[in-house]
């Protein structure tokens, strides 16, 4: 891949897409996406009653980028991300029901309630955070890649970050020496076209953020993110190009978010209108939805179950977050040091 | 006189400034066209423009870097850190550059700077979101260090602050934006409209960046607090029905040790309070002072009650922050001692 060819929008055709994913895959893409937004919604509604409290940013509208990504990577593989890290741990197939007890602050989350909705961590999915820092993520998931070429265990971390993350200073710190020591990342950049109330144009020079690699000479294309195929087959490239040691490379998801920044944003910096259109014409959902309808992959009687085996899952995830207990405040003073 | 919230105090106070004098200028992280996220800033950039009222990129170290050369060059810039966990980036850019520039060319230049940034707890911010790192800044010889408790404070410190040619830290304790806390999370919350504090005049006026001030007076033990813990303090002496007297810090640096040796030579007891963690915390600056200054004064140890030597923990915010209840034991206990 050269950066050249980053000019034609996305790194596959749409034939090419079709043949490398089976029905099974793409019926399992369409559940994955689901239980994310099922899931955020529901947090969202926990939040309305006080059940969860502070930050929580919600993933609605950006479900296809993680989904997609998730289906590139292997066992083993790395993953790092932001605060908006409930979507990943799903992909991750980490439980709804930890992660939701976190956002609640109890004993049954995935950080035992210190950590809150920006901040948990699994060894067993090889999840690395949720980081509420903008940008550190970028470093340390830099870092992960340089422990996999050092042991040479043929990892490949996936680091992802915003669109406002991507101005941080330690971000070409992190490009300069991936490239310098060809470390086995991919920069996935959640464009969302927003950093809380401000918009990518004006703070950015340079709008177009897979040429953000460019002086390292690091590869960068530009994704539909809001399509789960597109996704996924950018992401086998891009995996497949950072695990044959080529070094670091940078896709830029073009995505969107539907909700607030977090569950406090009055949402004055875009209207209404603009929020609508995205989720009427590219809503990651209802695009595969039509597709697995117009293919006849599944039924609507098919595809509502699904929804409703989602909801099932996802209102235990909810039950077990309010029940679980606050943990001992004996907890609070412990995992400081060793 | 009007009654305001903190926020409006600050974003008057910016007004003021402004308007008084075209060199200053404020900007910030979503601080231009949406007027901050806590709205410290709205309405500015309508008034005065893109040019002096702005969008930065989340650039934390360049933020603060370029309030460094704008001030070196005829300005006098705001710099807004949205959150005080988020100043680290510039950490290095505060330490090596904006605190010695003054030193360092045997004062051919001072450093006219403001870095506006909220900190501290109480709104289940957990651990990105909820820091008091102003011990670390006290420690910078050449930075003043300063936290108002309530928007008539606010304001008035804001302007001395942007005024003042050294390089000012100007901490906005982000739980009393918009009323008094005093420590009781159970409580309906309380407004500034019904505070004497949130009386805040309109126009120029200033609040001596060098001065405690004492908000209670009393004769049994001193209380020295700043920020949220002022009322924390206020509350909790009031609760304990005891004569203490409540001197609020207003500036950490330079710090007011005038006003606290005089009132602990009066009382002879001593309690001090900080959101921030303990070790280290600014505390033991004070009461390290407090023993050379009173000691011969002392009747009893003094004793601190802060936050735990553990990051801010997302569960059981209200046994991290140093509330009303261990308020009152350590008073009970200096004044047994
Ligand atoms: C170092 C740092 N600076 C500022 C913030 C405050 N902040 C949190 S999220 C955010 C916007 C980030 O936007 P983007 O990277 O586009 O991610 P998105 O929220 O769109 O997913 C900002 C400014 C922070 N958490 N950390
Ligand atoms: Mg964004």
């Amino acid at each position: 891949m050269s950066e050249k060819k980053s000019k034609s929008k996305n790194t596959s055709s749409k034939s090419a897409r079709a043949k490398s994913v089976n029905p099974e895959q793409i019926l399992s893409f369409y559940r994955e996406m689901l239980l994310i937004r099922r899931f955020e919604e529901k947090s969202g509604q926990l939040y309305g009653q006080g059940l969860i409290a502070g930050f929580c940013h919600l993933y609605i509208g950006q479900e296809a980028v993680v989904v997609g990504m998730q289906s590139a990577i292997g066992e083993g593989d790395q993953v790092i991300t932001g605060y908006r890290d409930h979507g990943h741990m799903l992909a991750l197939g980490m439980e709804a029901r930890g992660v939701m007890a976190e956002l609640t602050g109890r004993e049954g989350g995935y950080s035992k309630g210190k950590g809150g909705s920006m901040h948990m961590f699994s060894t067993e999915k090889n999840f690395y955070g949720g980081h509420g820092i903008v940008g550190a993520q970028v470093a340390l998931g830099t870092g992960l890649a340089f422990a996999n070429a050092y042991r040479k265990n043929d990892r490949v971390c996936l680091a992802y970050f915003g669109d406002g993350a991507s101005n941080q200073g330690q971000v070409y710190e992190s490009f300069n020496m991936a490239k310098l020591w060809n470390l086995p990342v991919v920069y996935v950049i959640e464009n969302n076209q927003y950093a809380m109330g401000t918009s990518i144009a004006r703070s950015s020079s340079e709008t177009q953020l897979h040429r953000r690699g460019a002086s390292f000479g690091i590869p960068g294309f530009e994704v539909d993110g809001m399509d789960v195929l597109a996704v996924h087959a950018a992401g086998i490239k891009a995996v497949k190009h950072a695990r044959a040691g080529k070094g670091p490379i940078i896709l830029e998801m073009k995505t969107y978010r539907y909700r607030g920044h977090s569950m406090s944003d009055p949402a004055k910096y875009r209207s209404r209108e603009e929020v609508d259109a995205v989720r009427k014409q590219s809503d990651p959902i209802q695009m595969l939805k039509a597709k697995i309808m117009d293919e006849k992959i599944a039924g609507e009687a098919e595809l509502k179950a699904i929804d409703k085996e989602i909801r099932a899952q996802v209102s235990d995830a909810a039950d077990f977050a309010v029940d679980s207990p606050e943990p001992d405040p004996s907890e609070l003073l412990s995992d400081v040091l060793v | 006189m009007a009654r305001m919230t903190m926020i409006k105090a600050i974003n008057s106070a910016l007004d003021v400034l402004m308007e008084k004098d075209e060199t200053v200028c404020s900007f910030g992280e979503d601080a231009g066209y949406f007027g901050g996220v806590f709205g410290c800033t709205e309405g500015l950039q309508e008034k005065y423009g893109l040019n002096r009222v702005f969008d930065a990129p989340i650039n934390e170290s360049a933020i603060i870097a370029m309030a460094i050369g704008m001030a070196s060059n005829g300005l006098r810039p705001v710099a807004e850190i949205q959150f005080a966990d988020y100043i680290f980036p510039g950490f290095d850019q505060i330490i090596s550059e904006l605190s010695r520039i003054r030193y360092r060319t045997a004062g051919a230049f001072t450093m006219p700077v403001t870095i506006r940034t909220p900190c501290g707890g109480g709104i289940y911010g957990g651990q990105t979101h909820s820091m008091s790192p102003e011990a670390f800044f006290t420690h910078i010889p050449g930075i003043r260090v300063v936290m108002p408790s309530n928007p008539h404070d606010a304001k008035g410190m804001l302007i001395a602050s942007v005024e003042c040619d050294d390089p000012v830290i100007f901490f906005e304790p982000k739980r009393l934006y918009n009323g008094p806390f005093d420590g009781d999370p159970h409580k309906p919350a309380l407004a500034w409209s019904s505070h004497e504090k949130g009386e805040v005049p309109k126009g120029h006026y200033t609040v001596d960046i060098n001065k405690a001030e004492i908000v209670r007076g009393g004769s049994e033990l001193t209380i020295l607090a700043y920020g949220t813990m002022v009322h924390v303090a206020k509350e909790s002496a009031r609760l304990a029905g005891v004569d203490a007297e409540v001197i609020d810090l207003r500036t950490l640096i330079p710090y007011d040790m005038q006003t606290i040796a005089k009132s602990v030579n009066k009382t002879g007891r001593c309690v001090v309070l900080h959101e921030a963690p303990r070790t280290s915390g600014f505390g033991a600056e004070l009461i390290a002072q407090i023993q050379e200054d009173c000691f011969y004064a002392l009747e009893a140890p003094i004793i601190r009650v802060t936050g735990w030597d553990t990051p801010y923990p997302h569960a059981h915010e209200w046994a991290y922050f140093p509330g009303q209840e261990r308020v009152m034991r350590a008073i009970k206990q200096v004044l047994e001692n």
